[in-house]
Order: C-alpha cells, then sequence, then structure tokens
C-alpha cells in the first residue's frame, strides 16, 4: 500500500430511477460517509454524464481524493469511463473502484428494498475497503502488429477484407472450404431488390483473389490463437487440395475422367459432382480440390485417372497438410451461419417424401446455374408443380429448436414466391406463417408488393401434418387457419421449409480457439448489444456477419464494415494500451518451491537463482500462480491479496 | 438451529470472463433471485486462493460460492482446472475442521447464463438455509 493516507470519495449514481426506483438513495449516501478513508460521499442523476463527471472532477480537487469509489452499474460497462475521469485530473486510474448496485442489486432485487438497500451498502462498503489497498499502476502500450486475420470468407468476411486491403493494411482471409463466397454465392436473387446473388458477389470474390494486401488461404482452418491483442501468435492449417492451385487451368480435364459421383453441397445435395472438383463456376480460387473422403485413392493402383489427364501437371498426390505461423495485429471473426437441420423436425417429412425441400434447395432450383438450370420440378416426378406451399419458422420461434427469429425466412419465402409466380404464373404459392416479419428497409413495401401484385396466398397459423395423399402422389398439409379459426386441409406438389439460422456445428469449438464467448442461443456474443456490437470481451477480436447471430446481407456487410473499422483503428494507430494486471513477485517471501511455475498456463513464470521470475509479455494476469503458492509470495497487480482480503473482511467482520 | 428472520450471508468469487458477466445478464434480463450473497471480482476462477475461502468461512460467511468459465471456456485457458482441484481439495479439509462441505460450491455460469446465475443463487440459499448457519459461529462447533 503506498504510504499516503486515502482520501476516498464516494459517488452514488441514481441511473435515472433503474437504481434510485429501488434503493434509498440518500440512506446510502448517509452510509458510505460513515466509512473509513471516506472524506466525501455525494449522489447524481447519472454520473457516467458529463456533469456527473464533473462533479466527481470537482469534489477530488477540493476535497483533495486521492481514490474514487463509484457505485452505479457494472464495470465492464463504466469502469474505463471513471478511469478516464481520474487520469483527466492527473490522478492514477487505478486508484479506482466501482460497485455494480444495478445489475447485481436494483435490477435483481428490485421487489425487496430493504435487502437490496442492506446489500447496497455492503458493496459499497467492500469498494470502500478495496479502494484504500488500490496501488497506482501505469498502463502499459504495445505495439500492433499492422495486418488483421479474418477468418470466414463469407460476405461478411470478404467485405471486411477488402476495406481493410483498401486501407493499405495486409489482410490474411482464412475460409475453410475451397472456395470463398459462402452462402451467399449459393444464393440466386437477393431480397429485397432481387439483384442477382453472382452478380453482386463474384465482383467482391475476384477482387479477394486479385488484391495485393490480401493473402488468402482457403481449404485452411485456425488452430491455435495465442498472445494477446496487437501480438496474436495464429497457427493455421492449410488442407491439401492435392491440386497446385497456380497450376490449375481449372480445364475440367480431371473431372471428365474421374468415375465417382458425390451429392453436390453447393447445390444443396439436388445435383451431383465428382470427387475431384471446382465448388462452382465463379469459385475463387478458380482451382480444382480432391474430395480424399470420395477418392478412390489417389494412386495408378486405386484410380489415378485425375493425374494422368491433366496437362497442366497441377495435381500433386503427395501434398500434405502445412501449418502457417502468423504474427497477427487484429483478428476479425466472420464464420457465418448453419442452416436449421430440416430432419430434426419430424412432422414436416422431411428425408421421407422427397418433394419437401429446404429453401436453401429451393434458391439452388431457381438458379439458372443451378441443378434444374432454373426449372421448378418437383424431385419426385421432375414435372411442373401446381401447388407449391411455404412453411415458416421451421426451427424457429419454436422452444424445442431455437426460441429466436431467424430474420431471414420471411423475406427470403417471400423472395422466392415471387420470383416463382413472375416465371410461372399458373403456380399457385401459398405461405403457411406465424407472422411475417418484414422489417428492414424497403421490406415491408416488398412484402405488399408480393401479396398484392403477384398473387401470392397467405394462410396464418402453423402447419401440424404433412404426409402423402391416399388419392394421388401429392402432399397433403394440414393445420389450422388462426384468422378463420378453423382448419385447413390442402394438397400441394412442392413443400419448401423455411429452415432457420443456425450457429455452426464447430461454433463452441472455435470460441475455444480464439477466447472469446457464446450467447444463450450460440452464436458469438458480442462486448455489448448496442454499444459494443462487433468487439468481443477479449481486445483486438472482432465479429461480423452471421457468426454473431442470424442477419441478411445489408446487416452482414454493415457489421463487416464495422468490424473492419474497429480492427483498422488499432492497427492503424500501431500501439495499443493493455491492462497492466500482471504478476509481481515479493522477493523476500518466494522460497523458490516453484509451485507458481508449474501452474502457469503460459509459462510466464520461472524460478531463476531459487526466486520466481515473471516474463511481463507472457503473463495474463490470472492468477492461478497466487492462489497456488503457498507463501503468498506472487500476486497479479490490481488483485492482490490485501486487495481481496480487504473485501472479505469488510464484508464479514462487525463494525467494532 | 435457524430462526426465520435469520438470512444466510454469502460471498460469492466471480471471475469477469464468464461469471460476472453472467450474473451482469441476470441484471439486464431482470431475473430475480435472493439478495443474501455479495460478489468479488476476480479475473479468473483461479485466483481464488483456499485462504480467501477459509478466511471467509472463518469470519462467519453461511456459504462462498465459486463461480468460473465452463472447462474449456476459461479466459486463462486451465485456471478453472486448478479451481475445480483446489476445490475438491478444500471440501476434504472443510469436513476435517467441522465446516460442512456443502458451505462451498463451485458452479460453471458463462456469461449468458443470467438465469443459471439466478437459479444457483435461489438454489445454494436455499441450501444454506438448511444448513442454519456457519457453525464457527458463536466459537465453532461443539
Ligand atoms: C435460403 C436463404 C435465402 C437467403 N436470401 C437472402 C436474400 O435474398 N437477401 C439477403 O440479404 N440475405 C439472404 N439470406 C441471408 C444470407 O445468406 C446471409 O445474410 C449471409 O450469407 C451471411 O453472410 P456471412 O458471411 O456472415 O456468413 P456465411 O455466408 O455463412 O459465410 C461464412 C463463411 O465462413 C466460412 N467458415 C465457417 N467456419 C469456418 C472456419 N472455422 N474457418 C474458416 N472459415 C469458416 C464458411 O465456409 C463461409 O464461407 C438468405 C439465407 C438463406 C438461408
Ligand atoms: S510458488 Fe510462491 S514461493 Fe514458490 S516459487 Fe512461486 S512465488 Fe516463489
Ligand atoms: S498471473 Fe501468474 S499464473 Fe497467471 S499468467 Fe501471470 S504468472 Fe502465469
Ligand atoms: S476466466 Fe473464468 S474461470 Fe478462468
Amino acid at each position: 500500500m503506498s504510504t499516503e493516507q486515502p482520501k476516498i470519495g464516494v459517488f452514488i449514481c441514481h441511473c435515472g430511477s433503474n437504481i434510485a426506483g429501488v434503493i434509498d438513495i440518500p440512506t446510502l449516501v448517509e452510509y458510505a460517509a460513515t466509512l473509513p478513508n471516506v472524506v466525501v460521499a455525494e449522489d447524481y442523476r447519472y454520473m457516467c454524464s458529463d456533469p456527473g463527471q464533473d462533479l466527481i472532477r470537482e469534489r477530488a480537487r477540493e476535497k483533495d481524493l486521492n481514490r474514487v469509489v463509484v457505485a452505479a452499474c457494472s464495470p465492464t460497462l463504466h469502469e474505463p469511463t471513471f478511469r478516464r475521469v481520474l487520469g483527466s485530473i492527473g490522478l492514477n486510474p487505478f486508484f479506482f473502484d466501482m460497485s455494480n448496485i444495478r445489475e447485481h442489486c436494483s435490477w435483481v432485487h428490485t421487489h425487496e428494498e430493504e435487502a437490496a438497500l442492506e446489500k447496497a451498502k455492503d458493496l459499497v462498503k467492500m469498494a470502500v475497503a478495496r479502494a484504500a489497498e488500490l496501488e497506482p499502476l501505469q498502463e502499459k502500450e504495445v505495439d500492433v502488429k499492422a495486418n488483421v486475420l479474418v477468418v470466414g470468407a463469407g460476405i461478411s468476411g470478404i467485405q471486411a477484407a477488402l476495406d481493410i486491403a483498401d486501407a493499405g493494411f495486409k489482410v490474411y482471409l482464412v475460409e475453410k472450404e475451397p472456395s470463398i463466397g459462402g452462402h451467399m454465392a449459393q444464393l440466386d436473387k437477393t431480397f429485397p431488390t432481387l439483384d442477382c446473388s453472382s452478380c453482386i458477389l463474384t465482383p467482391k470474390m475476384s477482387l479477394i483473389g486479385q488484391h495485393p494486401n490480401i493473402e488468402l488461404l482457403t481449404y485452411s482452418e485456425v488452430r491455435e490463437v495465442e498472445g494477446y491483442v496487437g501480438n496474436f501468435k495464429v497457427k493455421v492449417e492449410r488442407k491439401p487440395r492435392y491440386v497446385i492451385e497456380e497450376k490449375c487451368t481449372a480445364c475440367d480435364d480431371c473431372v471428365e475422367v474421374c468415375p465417382v459421383n458425390v451429392p453436390d453441397e453447393f447445390n444443396a445435395g439436388l445435383g451431383w459432382r465428382k470427387a475431384i472438383y471446382i465448388p462452382f463456376a465463379q469459385a475463387v480460387p478458380n482451382a480444382h480440390v480432391i474430395d480424399t473422403e470420395h477418392c478412390l485413392g489417389m494412386t495408378p493402383i486405386a484410380c489415378g485417372k485425375c493425374k494422368d489427364a491433366c496437362e497442366a501437371e497441377a495435381i500433386d498426390y503427395e501434398m500434405k497438410p502445412e501449418i502457417l505461423e502468423l504474427d497477427i495485429g487484429a483478428i476479425i471473426v466472420a464464420t457465418g451461419f448453419k442452416l436449421f437441420n430440416a430432419l430434426r423436425q419430424l412432422e414436416y417429412g422431411y428425408g421421407k417424401y422427397p418433394d419437401v425441400m429446404t429453401n436453401l434447395e429451393m434458391e439452388r432450383m431457381l438458379s439458372a446455374a443451378g441443378p434444374t438450370e432454373g426449372k421448378i420440378l418437383r424431385p419426385s416426378t421432375m414435372k411442373k408443380p401446381k401447388h407449391i406451399a411455404y412453411i415458416q419458422c421451421v426451427g424457429s420461434r419454436n422452444e424445442r429448436y431455437n426460441s429466436y427469429c431467424s430474420r431471414v425466412c420471411c423475406m427470403a419465402a417471400l423472395k422466392q414466391a415471387r420470383q416463382i409466380r413472375e416465371k410461372y404464373p399458373d403456380i399457385k404459392v401459398t405461405i403457411f406463417y406465424i407472422d411475417m416479419r418484414a422489417f428492414g428497409k424497403g421490406y415491408e413495401e416488398f412484402y405488399e408488393t408480393t401479396a398484392r401484385e403477384y398473387g401470392v396466398n397467405f394462410v396464418r397459423g402453423r402447419i401440424s401434418e404433412i404426409r402423402g395423399s391416399f388419392e394421388s402422389d401429392r402432399i397433403v398439409v394440414r393445420g389450422e387457419d388462426t384468422f378463420l379459426a378453423q382448419p385447413v386441409e390442402t394438397e400441394v406438389d412442392i413443400v419448401v421449409l423455411s429452415c432457420g439460422i443456425e450457429a455452426a456445428k464447430d461454433q463452441g469449438e472455435l470460441a475455444r480457439i480464439f477466447g472469446i464467448q457464446l450467447s444463450a442461443d450460440g452464436f458469438f456474443l458480442e462486448a455489448h448489444p448496442k454499444l459494443r456490437p462487433v468487439e468481443t470481451n477479449t481486445d483486438g477480436i472482432f465479429i461480423a456477419g452471421a457468426a454473431q447471430g442470424p442477419k441478411d446481407i445489408p446487416d452482414s456487410v454493415a457489421q463487416a464494415k464495422g468490424a473492419a473499422a474497429s480492427a483498422l483503428s488499432m492497427v492503424a494507430a500501431g500501439r495499443v494500451k493493455v491492462q497492466p494486471y500482471t504478476a509481481v513477485v515479493n522477493e523476500d517471501l518466494c522460497a523458490g518451491c516453484g509451485i507458481c511455475e508449474a501452474s502457469c498456463p503460459y509459462g510466464a513464470v520461472k524460478v531463476v537463482d531459487n526466486i520466481a521470475q515473471v516474463t511481463e509479455a507472457q503473463c495474463k494476469g490470472c492468477g492461478t500462480c497466487a492462489a497456488a503458492c503457498p507463501n503468498e509470495a506472487i500476486a497479479p497487480q490490481h488483485f492482490t491479496m490485501d486487495q481481496i482480503i480487504a473485501q472479505l473482511d469488510a464484508l464479514f467482520k462487525e463494525a467494532e | 438451529m435457524t430462526n426465520k428472520s435469520w438470512e444466510p450471508k454469502i460471498v460469492c468469487f466471480a471471475c469477469r470472463w464468464c461469471s460476472y458477466a453472467g450474473a451482469d445478464m441476470a441484471g439486464t434480463s431482470r431475473i430475480q433471485y435472493p439478495p443474501n450473497a455479495r460478489v468479488i471480482r476476480v479475473n479468473c476462477s483461479g485466483r481464488v486462493d483456499p485462504n480467501f475461502i477459509l478466511r471467509a468461512l472463518k469470519l462467519n460467511a453461511d456459504g462462498v460460492l465459486i463461480a468460473g468459465c465452463h472447462f474449456g471456456d476459461c479466459h486463462y485457458v486451465s485456471g478453472n482446472y486448478q479451481t475445480s482441484r483446489r476445490v475438491a481439495l478444500l471440501k476434504e479439509y472443510l469436513k476435517e475442521i467441522g465446516i460442512e462441505p456443502e458451505r462451498l460450491r463451485l458452479e460453471w455460469i458463462s456469461a449468458a447464463e443470467g438465469q443459471k446465475f439466478a437459479e444457483t443463487m435461489k438454489a445454494f440459499v436455499n441450501e444454506i438455509k438448511l444448513l442454519g448457519p456457519n457453525p464457527l459461529a458463536n466459537g465453532g462447533p461443539e
């Protein structure tokens, strides 16, 4: 503890009525004023506002304060704000503590005013006790590597990569599939303007392929991320394509000789591809890849036909996985979504009836470059349907699957219905919905036009059953029309399931690799739902697109640009502040036993000449060593033994 | 022995990355839970020194809750594995010194699990109410 006598100011926030509506503020202020070392206690309506901050500054000057406690919201939100206030009047920003009397008190004990007041008193008492033990710390600045790693090359990753590269910084763009493009590459047209998806995506994809500042790593995955903001060490695995990208001329000679047929993922399983293939015509890079799972074996004995056929000598069966080690300044994770698996919602008969299909399959069917060349056909008969039914909210807004709204399926169904009616005015289209959600710019207008001018039928109600007709080869759809409050039953030829958007299967694994968190719905968690939507709680790692939650293209692009700007401001500044919570050893107490060394997850502490030594750059301040040390000889700054004990003692020791 | 007006006093150590944020999430979602616990924010559950727990119990805390990230999610990779080992050992020690090991509870609560934070609080407070006040109060167990 520094020698100076602590002079603590306590500032209590009403947060409008958020705190003051539950906690008796005058009593709390009065109580705070009686606590040890407190020289002033005051309250204000909004402590974080400019006048609130000025109040702290004024009192600090008047009363010569050397410590400040603010009792308000969560420190996650405003600790940085108040630290800046201290800094602005020449106080060390770490002479600050916050008690969380909103998230941890008034908001969760709303109807227990007395108990909430008692708790608030304790929380303030603990913060004041800790404040007296605080030590001045210097925030360190570290260099930021002048590049950005973008993970996932759907529209979000592509946009973020282009923005950063255009600003003059190097981008590594890692995509796990053999081509970039993501889901947008599979779409035919895009709502609400019905631009052709490829026409607006392909130019961006080729820019990626050609940009001097972008190093594109397709068929690659991030395996490990170490280090910290500005200085991440990233291991990327390049899976072997068995085709040398630079040599492949995309002539397709290999494809012609390959004897294996595999359901084509790009066409949502509606078509076929070979074991050596290019995912789609506009793929970037435009090079083949061998799918080893289905390849007969890359030897002349098993097959080896493609290698013989390739005149460019681009095929290399000896290719091995390769690990690249990159030093990275900032990271954007834009790994997108996965479509809800329609097999899970059994009552809709997907997988049982060939004419029950997903919205993504319909998207491919509508595409002129798709398996039916844009013709709408019943998969069972390959004949033109007379009536198509859409079922909305498959896997969404349903407690059994995902309770959230997937946000794009209503508009996607409207779009497809309109396209179908445009091409075939004689096909009837009926959309069964719970409620249509057309929330974006120009979306409601799109909905109205689709209903009015394109003659699409809308029936409000959940479908309870889908079964084969007893009389014909058609499908019977049954449910209830909740507007008319009567059952509906109708025969159709195709059922399209509006499958929702889900977090990727490996989302949890990705969160672990990047050290970021998931929200309850399984998508990545942003640092603040409103004010920090592209940041994560890990400095230097940003998120964008459908990986953060269901999103359409305009929203994905907007978020990608936001993430790019945030990453750019960090790498462009070239330096970033890091919190100085590293561990410090008290050499007088250290016995050199090495227990800390064994406990540190980062190898940041080593015993040298019988004394533990911490390598600052490696230490992350977790404090595991401190809890392990039998002699209390090592502790992370700002979370010292004395500081934590002070809180415990304040809480449990009866005032004498 | 418990009387009706007795309310257990609990201290909760929560790591800032997951569980403290989970408690914040309970707040932003306005999920109500009993007001018996006071949270101390630490960087990682791995920071929780057994001495903190013993000190709290010796100062008559009725319960100590340690909340950290789920296995695999610890912001510091493996801090929570060490926590889990330490807590297991400490529970054994508590038995020896005559404190019910249930007074020490370890839970993994993610930043998204506001509901779980609230439910943990409810369950823990109920459990401690059944156990009654800390036996070290009034001079320790007979
Ligand atoms: C049927 C349907 C129709 C739609 N129609 C429209 C429309 O008309 N208009 C509209 O605005 N929106 C539409 N959408 C929504 C649109 O598809 C999304 O908004 C958009 O694709 C989101 O882009 P993204 O880049 O965030 O994610 P994605 O498109 O999912 O791209 C993510 C990329 O990351 C890659 N990736 C995943 N994991 C990893 C990893 N671990 N490592 C490296 N790379 C990884 C993936 O391979 C992929 O390339 C539709 C969606 C569906 C399902
Ligand atoms: S555990 Fe403690 S005493 Fe042992 S070497 Fe580390 S700091 Fe020194
Ligand atoms: S605080 Fe201790 S255990 Fe944690 S990283 Fe630093 S030296 Fe290692
Ligand atoms: S950071 Fe949460 S337990 Fe380690």
